[in-house]
C-alpha cells in the first residue's frame, strides 16, 4: 500500500484530502464526523472578526445544475462566512485539534483590510494551536461587497499587504486562497508569494447564476423573487481549476510555491490530476456535500491503488509530475500530425461523428451505404471533435502519422518538431537556429 | 361450490375481482417525468436515424425524444401526432422490438435500445391528459368523403382529410369506433379506456361524422357511397377468420380467438366472463398471444399455445412470446391440429407433430392429445367478402402503393389492403391515402 501521508508546508496529515473551508467544516460536530470517516484534514469554515456574527439569507443558499438522472454537476452558493459566534468556533477548534492531533487543522480567516483586525484574529487563532491559517481572498458573494473576500483577491497589492501582516503577526503557516474571478491567476499568486505566503490554495468559487426561472423571471437560487450571483463549484469547474493550478505551478515567478488544489475534485482520479499539476494537497467540498463524508474511502483507496500500480511510494512522487508538460500554444509541435480512425467493429452507426464533422467541421467523414462511416484523410485536420462526440469509448481514436509519411491533406511530409515561433507564417518568427 | 382455476368446464369467476383488476391493469404504466428524462437521455440523436426509417409512419423519433429531454412532452407529442395521429395506441401496441427499437443503435450495441415506445406513450399521454387538440381545420373545401371502417386506417384517414378542410363521414359496422384498438387488442395493453379516449380526442378536430351499425354490403353499398361522396376510403379490416380444417371444429367450446378478445374487451365485469380450465390456442401471432395470456389472466389453469411451425416463424414478437411464457402459457411448436374430440363439446384436441418436407409442412406421424374444454382459433383473418368491382391480391383488396384501388375515386388501407397487419401500418396507409385523396380532389 502506497503511503498517502502528506507534509504540506510543515502541516502533516495522514492523506492529502482536506475538506475545504465551507459548510462541512463549520462546527465541531461535522469536523469530528469527517475525521472519524478518515479525512486527512480540514480547513475550518471562515471566521470573521469579533463582534456580532454575519447573518445569512433564510431562503435557498444553493442552486445547482444536474444531469438527466439528477447527478449533480455544478453547485452554486450564496452562503457567507460562519454565522456562529467567534468564541464558540475557537473553543471547538481548540478541542478538535487537541482530540485529533494527527489531522491537519487549518482555519480560514476573513476580516476587514486593516492591520489591527488581522493582528487581533491571528492572536485568537494562534491560541487554539491549529496547524495554520488560510486567508479567504476568494469568496465572491456578499462579503466581497463589503471589501473582503474576492474584493481583496482581485487586487494583487491588497493580497501582498494582508499576507505580509499575517506573516508579521503570526508564526503559523499561511495559505492564501485565491479567487478565479480574475483575468490572470498568476498575478494574485505572485503577490501572495511576495507577501510571504507559504502556499496558495485555489480555486475559490466562480461568479455564477445557475438558471433562470422562466415563469417568475428570477435567477436561481431565488430569494423572494430576486437573485444575486453565487459562487460556482463542483465537477463542472474542475477544468478551470486544473488550468489555474497549472498556471501557477509552471510560472517561473511562483514555481515551487506549494499549492493546495481545489475545484470540483470528486474522485481519486480528479485528485491525482490536481496533484500531477502541482497540488500538494487536495481540498474537497461539493463531492462531500453531495455524497457525504463516506467518499473518503474511495478517495484514499483509489489514490493508493493508482500509486501502487505506478510504483509511487510517496505522494511527493506524483505531485507536479505533469507540470513540465504544460506549455504555451506557441511551443506545440506543428509537425505532429494525426488522423481520426474509426474502428468499424466498435462503430454502432449512430452517425454523430458524421453530423458533427459535416455540419460543423471539415467534411472529413464520409457516410457510405449501410451507414458505414469513414474518415477522409485528405480533409481530416485531426480536430478530435468526432472522438469527443462518439458515444463509444475508443471507437474513434487518433493515429499519429510517422515522420516521413505524407499527410494527404497537405501533401507534405511529416517533419521534425517545429513550432509557431519559427513558422514562416509568423511575422514575428525567428530564424531556426 | 367455489369456482377456482381447477374447476372443470368453461366457468366464470375463477379469480376474485381484485385479482382480475390487477391482472388486467396497465401492463407497462406510463413513465413519470423523471423516468422519462432518464430514458430520453439515452438517445444519441443519430444522424439520419435508423429508428425513423424503421417506423412505418416515419415519426421523427430523435426529435421527439430531444423535446422530452428539453422538458416539453407536449411538443414531443405534436411531433409524433404529425406523423401518426394514433401515436398513443401505437406506443402501446407496436411491436417496437421489430420496428424502431429493433433498429436503435443502442439495441445493436448493447442489446438495450432507447425505450422509444414508452417515451412515445409518455409524450402522447401527457398531451392528451392536458386535453389539448393541437390541430385545426383548413378552410372548408366543400368536398365530402366517405370512410368505411372506424379502425386505425379509417380514423387516420378521416383526421387528415378533416384537417385539410374536407367533410368526412365514417361508417362503422360495430357499435363503437376504434376497430381492433377497441375490439382486438389485449385489455392490459389498452387499459383505462384509452382506445375510446383516443378516438374522442381525434374527433375533436371537427368535420368528422361517425355513423355506427352500418356495414358495407348490407346497410351501405360501395356504389351508393361513390354516388353520394367525392371519394371513398375503405378501411374495413378483415372480418372473417380462417378455419382449422380439422374434424370436430364445430363442437361447442371451439371459437375464433378474435371473438373471445372482443368479448373480453367489451365485458363490463370480468368476473362474469367464462373461461375454460384447459385452454388451447392455435396459432402463432399476436392474436394467439393475446388470447392465451388473457385466458391465463382470467384464471384458466392450463393454457397452451400450439403453432405448426417453429418459434422463429411465429408472427408474434419475441417480446410477446416471452410475456406469454412469463404469464404461464405453455408454447408448443411444430404441431398441427388433426382432430377435435368430444361428445358435443370439445374434450380433447389431437395434434400431429410436423416437419418441413420437400413440398411443405408434413406430419411426422407422431401425434399427441391435449385436454381442452376451450379452443381458440387464431390462424389468421380473411377479407369478409370483396366489394363489387374491386380486385383482390393475396386475399386482400389490391391497391397501388398510395392506396388507390381498381375503382377510380376509391382508396383502401389497413388490414383489408395489402401490407403488414399492424396498427402503425394501417395508420400510415390511412394517412397517405388521405393525402392522395386531397391531392386528387384539389388538383
Amino acid at each position: 500500500m502506497a503511503d498517502l501521508s502528506t507534509n504540506f508546508i510543515g502541516i502533516k496529515s495522514p492523506n492529502p484530502y482536506w475538506l475545504a473551508s465551507a459548510p462541512p467544516t463549520d462546527k465541531e460536530y461535522n469536523v469530528v464526523r469527517a475525521f472519524k470517516a478518515g479525512w486527512g484534514g480540514v480547513v475550518w469554515k471562515t471566521l470573521g472578526a469579533e463582534g456580532p456574527p454575519v447573518v445569512n439569507v433564510n431562503g435557498p443558499r444553493y442552486g445547482a445544475i444536474w444531469g438527466a438522472d439528477r447527478r449533480l454537476l455544478g453547485l452554486n452558493n450564496i452562503e457567507l462566512i460562519t454565522d456562529r459566534p467567534l468564541q464558540v468556533n475557537l473553543q471547538e477548534i481548540k478541542r478538535v485539534k487537541r482530540d485529533w492531533p494527527d489531522r491537519a487543522m487549518v482555519v480560514s480567516l476573513m476580516v476587514p483590510c486593516d492591520e489591527e483586525s488581522w493582528k487581533s484574529i491571528l492572536k485568537a487563532v494562534e491560541e487554539t494551536e491549529v496547524d495554520g491559517v488560510e486567508l479567504n481572498f476568494g469568496c465572491p458573494h456578499g462579503m466581497s461587497e463589503r471589501g473582503m473576500g474576492s474584493a481583496v483577491g482581485q487586487v494583487p497589492e491588497y493580497i501582498e499587504m494582508v499576507t505580509r501582516w499575517v506573516k508579521q503577526h503570526s508564526r503559523m503557516p499561511c495559505i492564501v486562497k485565491l479567487t478565479p474571478n480574475v483575468t490572470d491567476i498568476r498575478k494574485p499568486a505572485e503577490a501572495a508569494k511576495r507577501g510571504g505566503a507559504d502556499a496558495v490554495s485555489l480555486i475559490n468559487t466562480i461568479n455564477s447564476i445557475t438558471s433562470v426561472n422562466l415563469d417568475t423571471f428570477s435567477p436561481e437560487p431565488m430569494i423572494d423573487g430576486k437573485g444575486a450571483h453565487g459562487g460556482y463549484c463542483g465537477p463542472a469547474v474542475k477544468p478551470i481549476a486544473l488550468n489555474m493550478v497549472a498556471e501557477i505551478a509552471r510560472n517561473p515567478e511562483t514555481a515551487g510555491l506549494p499549492i493546495s488544489g481545489i475545484g470540483g475534485a470528486t474522485t481519486w482520479r480528479d485528485a491525482a490530476e490536481f496533484m500531477a499539476l502541482g497540488a500538494g494537497t487536495v481540498q474537497v467540498c461539493t463531492a462531500a456535500m453531495t455524497y457525504g463524508f463516506g467518499i473518503i474511502k474511495e478517495l484514499t483507496a483509489g489514490l493508493s491503488l493508482y500509486m501502487d500500480q505506478k510504483g509511487f511510494t510517496s505522494v511527493d512522487e506524483l505531485v507536479g509530475r505533469a507540470v513540465p508538460n504544460v506549455t504555451d500554444w506557441q511551443y506545440l509541435n506543428l509537425n505532429y500530425v494525426t488522423k481520426a480512425r474509426i474502428d468499424q467493429d466498435l462503430c454502432i452507426q449512430c452517425g454523430r461523428c458524421f453530423a458533427a464533422c459535416e455540419d460543423t467541421s471539415h467534411q472529413a467523414i464520409a457516410m457510405k451505404p449501410g451507414r458505414v462511416f469513414e474518415v477522409i484523410d485528405a480533409e481530416c485536420v485531426a480536430c478530435n471533435l468526432c472522438v469527443n462526440v462518439c458515444p463509444v469509448e475508443d471507437c474513434i481514436t487518433m493515429e499519429t502519422l510517422p515522420k516521413g509519411a505524407v499527410d494527404p491533406r497537405t501533401g507534405e511530409e511529416v517533419r521534425e518538431y517545429a513550432n509557431w515561433t519559427t513558422h514562416p507564417n509568423n511575422p514575428m518568427a525567428k530564424a531556426a537556429e | 361450490m367455489t369456482i377456482t382455476p381447477q374447476t372443470d368446464g368453461i366457468r366464470s369467476g375463477r379469480l376474485d375481482r381484485a385479482t382480475l383488476a390487477e391482472n388486467f391493469d396497465d401492463f407497462y404504466p406510463c413513465f413519470d417525468d423523471h423516468e422519462a428524462r432518464v430514458a430520453a437521455d439515452r438517445c444519441y440523436f443519430c444522424y439520419d436515424a435508423p429508428c425513423i426509417t424503421a417506423c412505418p409512419t416515419a415519426i421523427d423519433i430523435p426529435l421527439f425524444i430531444r423535446q422530452i429531454q428539453a422538458g416539453q412532452p407536449e411538443a414531443a407529442a405534436k411531433t409524433i401526432f404529425d406523423q401518426n395521429i394514433l401515436g398513443g395506441m401505437c406506443a402501446r401496441v407496436c411491436p417496437t422490438e421489430n420496428l424502431c427499437e429493433g433498429a436503435c443503435v443502442r439495441e445493436i450495441a448493447e442489446g438495450q435500445p432507447v425505450e422509444i415506445g414508452r417515451l412515445q406513450r409518455y409524450a402522447t399521454d401527457t398531451l392528451m391528459a392536458g386535453n389539448a387538440h393541437p390541430y385545426a381545420r383548413a378552410e372548408p373545401t366543400g368536398k365530402r368523403i366517405a370512410v368505411v371502417g372506424a379502425g386505425p386506417a379509417g380514423l387516420a384517414c378521416a383526421h387528415r382529410l378533416a384537417m385539410k378542410g374536407h367533410d368526412v363521414v365514417i361508417f362503422e359496422a360495430r357499435e363503437k369506433p376504434g376497430g381492433l384498438n377497441e375490439y382486438g387488442i389485449a385489455a392490459y395493453k389498452a387499459a383505462n379506456g384509452i382506445a375510446q379516449a383516443e378516438v374522442d380526442w381525434l374527433m375533436r378536430i371537427g368535420g368528422i361524422t361517425l355513423q355506427t351499425g352500418l356495414s358495407l354490403g348490407r346497410e351501405i353499398t360501395l356504389e351508393r357511397l361513390r354516388g353520394d361522396f367525392d371519394a371513398v376510403f375503405l378501411g374495413i379490416g378483415l372480418g372473417g377468420v380462417n378455419a382449422l380444417s380439422a374434424p370436430g371444429e364445430e363442437k361447442a367450446g371451439v371459437r375464433p380467438a378474435v371473438e373471445f378478445i372482443a368479448e373480453l374487451r367489451q365485458a363490463e365485469d370480468l368476473a362474469a366472463l367464462p373461461i375454460g380450465r384447459h385452454v388451447v390456442v392455435i396459432g402463432g401471432g399476436m392474436t394467439a398471444v393475446d388470447a392465451a395470456v388473457q385466458s391465463k389472466l382470467l384464471g384458466a389453469e392450463h393454457v397452451t399455445m400450439v403453432y405448426r411451425r417453429g418459434r422463429e416463424a411465429m408472427a408474434a414478437s419475441d417480446h410477446e412470446l416471452d410475456h406469454a411464457a412469463t404469464a404461464g402459457v405453455k408454447i408448443v411448436t411444430h404441431a398441427m391440429p388433426v382432430a377435435i374430440h368430444g361428445n358435443g363439446a370439445v374434450r380433447e384436441i389431437e395434434f400431429a407433430y410436423t416437419r418441413q418436407g420437400e413440398t411443405g409442412l408434413e406430419p411426422t406421424g407422431e401425434t399427441f392429445r391435449l385436454k381442452a374444454d376451450q379452443v381458440f382459433k387464431a390462424i389468421g383473418q380473411t377479407l369478409d367478402g370483396l366489394p363489387d368491382g374491386l380486385e383482390a391480391a393475396r386475399g386482400k383488396i389490391a391497391t397501388d402503393v398510395i392506396g388507390r384501388t381498381a375503382i377510380p375515386g376509391v382508396w383502401a388501407g389497413g388490414d383489408c389492403a395489402v401490407g403488414e397487419d399492424l396498427t402503425v401500418v394501417a395508420v400510415a396507409q390511412g394517412r397517405d391515402a388521405a393525402e392522395d385523396i386531397h391531392a386528387s380532389l384539389t388538383a
